[in-house]
């Protein structure tokens, strides 16, 4: 493609956001128009660079890997982690002292819990994907990003989603689906902003020197057309008009329940499964120096995983209005779904063989295969409450939080801390992570943290759940709902608690992120790995 | 297939990870729309009056969902608590759906004219005032503010494109509606049972006839929850698990 079909796609996409700015703050008001002003000015810095890039002569594109935008996308994730584990900690306090919600319009536990699921999922993790596959991509390709503009307008429009979004739930901007609050006019920039990863990652793996593409890519990849495709089915919605952040799904009910399950399962499944089993693969054989145990095991878990995640959103509905058929369905596709996600968590886990030392001595290393062994907990978890009678005792309760955050506390965020205590030395070009002890002692705090926080949460679920089923002698319940609620408030202690030990560790990560980013680059050695020459 | 042929090229992989992607929505989903009986027939059942919607809303707005479900499964200890199991019908008006996925709160789906006006009220403003223990944060804010109502005829005729039978009188209408279901002095309640049926409850919600506030909306919708379908009349049959 030339650089005048490439700018001007890219100028166009870019300035059909920028109108949508305009008209919104144009029409808007109160925070709904601050939107506006903030999509604008965003989209139209953004238009102003990429007009005076595209009437400068053609610069010479260095042949290196381009990783200034990774340190961004580093950046941008640990800033995200903060503030949602914060966030989140500050909720579970609110459960714990009721008081802290304050009563006011923006500070009440409804308005600020999506702030948390998003910041983290969004935030942290998607950042997170999105830095280490424009690193993977280049290295497994040995090529440069296939465009000098399209990775800062991806990861820009990436956070500015994110921005829109956690700003505007204090102020009752939201969808109310599950992990899908964000408005019509959010979700438009999202969509954009996907398109453009998803040409930017093909482009980039057709200039690729090596033959194949390498695992890891193959899970990238999934993440980025599966969330795609998710995205656009589930926010399908009605705008009530430009002068209102306001819209009513398209679909309601029973449909829209499934939909949203469909969508919720496979955020999980995509964004928090797929998308960090390609870090895993790219990562951990790198970390460890060994090669990944067997390539058929990768084959067969990724399209295992592929195939049947989506099948799997309806144990979300166990003994709802949903037809008992899609029940039954999504009960079976759960629970063979075990097969190849324990195929993932074995090829993990055997890539060490010959190099199980470096767990002990190398925290990043360890940060990664407690992470498997969290990602093999937290599938045998899933596909045992997606069983029906047990999913009686599960549903509804803290079970169900307890598995989301032995899942993305012990899985998501310590492979993420795992890759990037490898990563930012790498891409920073510094000798190694500033304080390897306080590397050490994040880790041990995040798994302390973890394991309280998870522990609570098994003990709360099934003690409520089974409070909710205990029926006198005469027939009548013998604990009334609130007396249910009376018997969380030890366990809710116990959760804040974990996770303030969590974000303690974040915090210093974070630090020890900061101090490395800082600290001297290593000597040049001429011998930097560099992408292959352009035929 | 040989994988490796297909690991040399990212459109074809791409395009193989969508097509084999989708095949679980198109089963699962598409039916849904299609078979008949996925939504039972039901008497009663009938779509949103204005301020009831604008109380949903504000159900929406608020993230009630973090900790309500609106779903009475089909379980027993679920049906001897709240009543009985939900039905598909009755949130095929519920653009989006609010069954739900926590219960740190009770179910709401059949709340309604369970409790008195008054309670509500005082529960939204203060619940610990009036539950010991809860953990419900208060919402003193909606008896304080005025209840937007210049929307809701876009509201209206917007839920009407995504397929909610509303009228064009009733989408016309809309703004008045909501203002006469809070003040039974206003003398309507012959046009809004012709628009909307027997079962709209008209009245001043908040305890407050002077202002119509967010908390009439929402003490409105919360009272009307699995009030609607005629459970005498329903055919076993069609409800039938």
């Amino acid at each position: 493609m030339t650089r005048e079909v490439e700018y001007t796609s890219l100028i166009l996409s870019t300035g059909a956001l920028f109108v949508l700015g305009a008209a919104i703050l144009g029409w808007g008001s109160g925070a709904y128009a601050l939107h506006g002003w903030l999509i604008a000015l965003v989209t139209g810095w953004g238009l102003f660079w990429l007009i005076n890039r595209a009437t400068d002569p053609e610069p010479e594109i260095p042949l290196e890997y381009k990783d200034d935008v990774i340190k961004w996308g580093v950046l941008a994730c640990f800033f995200w982690g903060v503030v949602g584990f914060t966030v989140g900690d500050i909720l579970a306090w609110q459960l714990a002292i009721p008081s802290l919600n304050g009563d006011m319009f923006w500070s009440n536990f409804g308005r600020i819990r999506p702030i948390h699921t998003t910041a983290v999922i969004f935030g942290f993790g998607g950042n997170a994907l999105i830095a280490t596959s424009f690193y993977v991509v280049q290295r497994t390709s040995r090529a440069r990003l296939a465009s000098e503009t399209l990775p800062w307008l991806v990861l820009g429009g990436y956070n500015l989603f994110v921005v829109l979004a956690v700003t505007g739930y204090p102020f009752g901007i939201t969808q109310s689906k599950e992990y899908a609050e964000p408005e019509w006019y959010a979700d438009l920039v999202l969509l954009v902003t996907w398109v453009g990863y998803l040409f930017l990652y093909l482009k980039t793996l057709a200039r690729r020197a090596e033959p194949h593409i390498y695992v890891a890519n193959w899970y990238y990849l999934a993440f980025i057309v599966v969330i795609a495709m998710l995205h656009v089915v589930n926010n399908l919605a009605v705008p009530v008009s430009i002068t209102g952040p306001k819209s009513y799904p398209l679909f309601a009910g029973v449909q829209d329940a499934m939909t949203q399950w469909w969508y919720g399962h496979n955020a999980v499944g995509f964004l928090l499964t797929a998308g960090f089993l390609g870090m895993m693969y790219y990562f951990l054989p790198k970390a460890a120096g060994r090669p990944i145990y067997s390539y058929r095991m990768s084959i067969l878990g990724f399209w295992g995983i592929t195939f049947l995640y989506l099948w799997a959103g309806s144990h979300h509905l166990h003994y709802t209005a949903l037809p008992d058929w899609v029940q039954y369905l999504g009960m079976t596709m759960s629970i063979i779904l075990l097969v190849p996600s324990w195929g993932s968590v074995f090829n993990g886990l055997l890539t060490l063989n010959g190099a199980w030392d470096k767990v002990r001595t190398d925290p990043a290393i360890r940060f990664m295969m407690v992470a498997i062994l969290f990602y093999g907990l937290s599938t045998f978890e899933g596909s045992f409450m997606a069983i029906r009678p047990v999913n009686t005792l599960s549903h509804y309760t803290d079970w169900t939080v307890g598995h989301v955050h032995a899942g993305a506390l012990g899985w998501v965020a310590f492979i993420t801390f795992g890759a990037m205590y490898k990563m930012v030395p790498w891409v920073w070009k510094r000798e190694g992570v500033y304080s390897l002890r306080l590397e050490a002692l994040h880790f041990w705090l995040a798994l302390g943290g973890t394991l309280i926080y998870v522990g609570a949460m098994w003990n709360s679920g099934i003690t409520q759940s089974l409070m909710w089923q205990t029926y006198e002698p005469s027939g009548a319940f013998t604990y009334a709902f609130m007396d249910t609620v009376d018997a969380m408030i030890p366990y809710y202690w116990m959760r804040a608690i974990g996770g303030l030990l969590y974000l303690l560790g974040a915090l210093i990560g974070s630090y020890n992120i900061y101090m490395t980013v800082r600290g001297a680059p290593r000597p040049e050695t001429g011998g930097e790995a560099r992408p292959l020459p352009a035929e | 297939m040989d994988h490796a042929k297909l690991e040399r090229n990212g459109i074809v992989f791409a395009m193989a990870i969508l097509g084999v992607a989708s095949i679980g929505g198109i089963v699962e989903i598409a039916p849904l729309f299609t078979i008949e009986n996925t939504v039972e027939k039901v008497d009663g059942m009938r779509p949103y009056t204005p301020l009831e919607l604008a109380g949903r809303d504000i159900y929406v707005r608020e993230g009630c969902y973090a900790c309500h479900s609106q779903m009475i499964r089909t379980l027993r200890s679920d049906v001897d608590r709240y009543g009985h199991y939900s039905l598909a019908a009755e949130s095929m008006y519920d653009h989006p759906h609010q069954w739900g996925s926590k219960r740190t709160g009770p179910d709401l789906a059949r709340i309604g004219n369970k409790y008195s006006d008054d309670w509500h009220v005082a529960h939204l403003k203060a619940p610990r005032d009036v539950v010991e223990g809860s953990v419900m944060p208060g919402y003193p804010f909606l008896s304080e503010t005025r209840l937007a109502t210049q929307h809701l005829p876009a509201a209206l005729a917007a839920l009407a494109r995504a397929g909610v039978p509303y009228s064009q009188t009733q989408i016309e209408q809309a703004e008045n509606d909501a203002i006469w279901q809070a003040d039974i002095d206003a003398d309507f309640e012959d046009d809004l049972i012709a628009r909307y049926g027997e079962n709209v409850q008209i009245r001043d919600f908040d305890g407050n006839p002077d202002k119509l506030t967010e908390m009439d909306a929402l003490v409105a919708y919360l009272q009307m929850l699995g009030t609607l379908v005629d459970f005498s009349t329903l055919n076993p049959e069609e409800a039938a698990r």
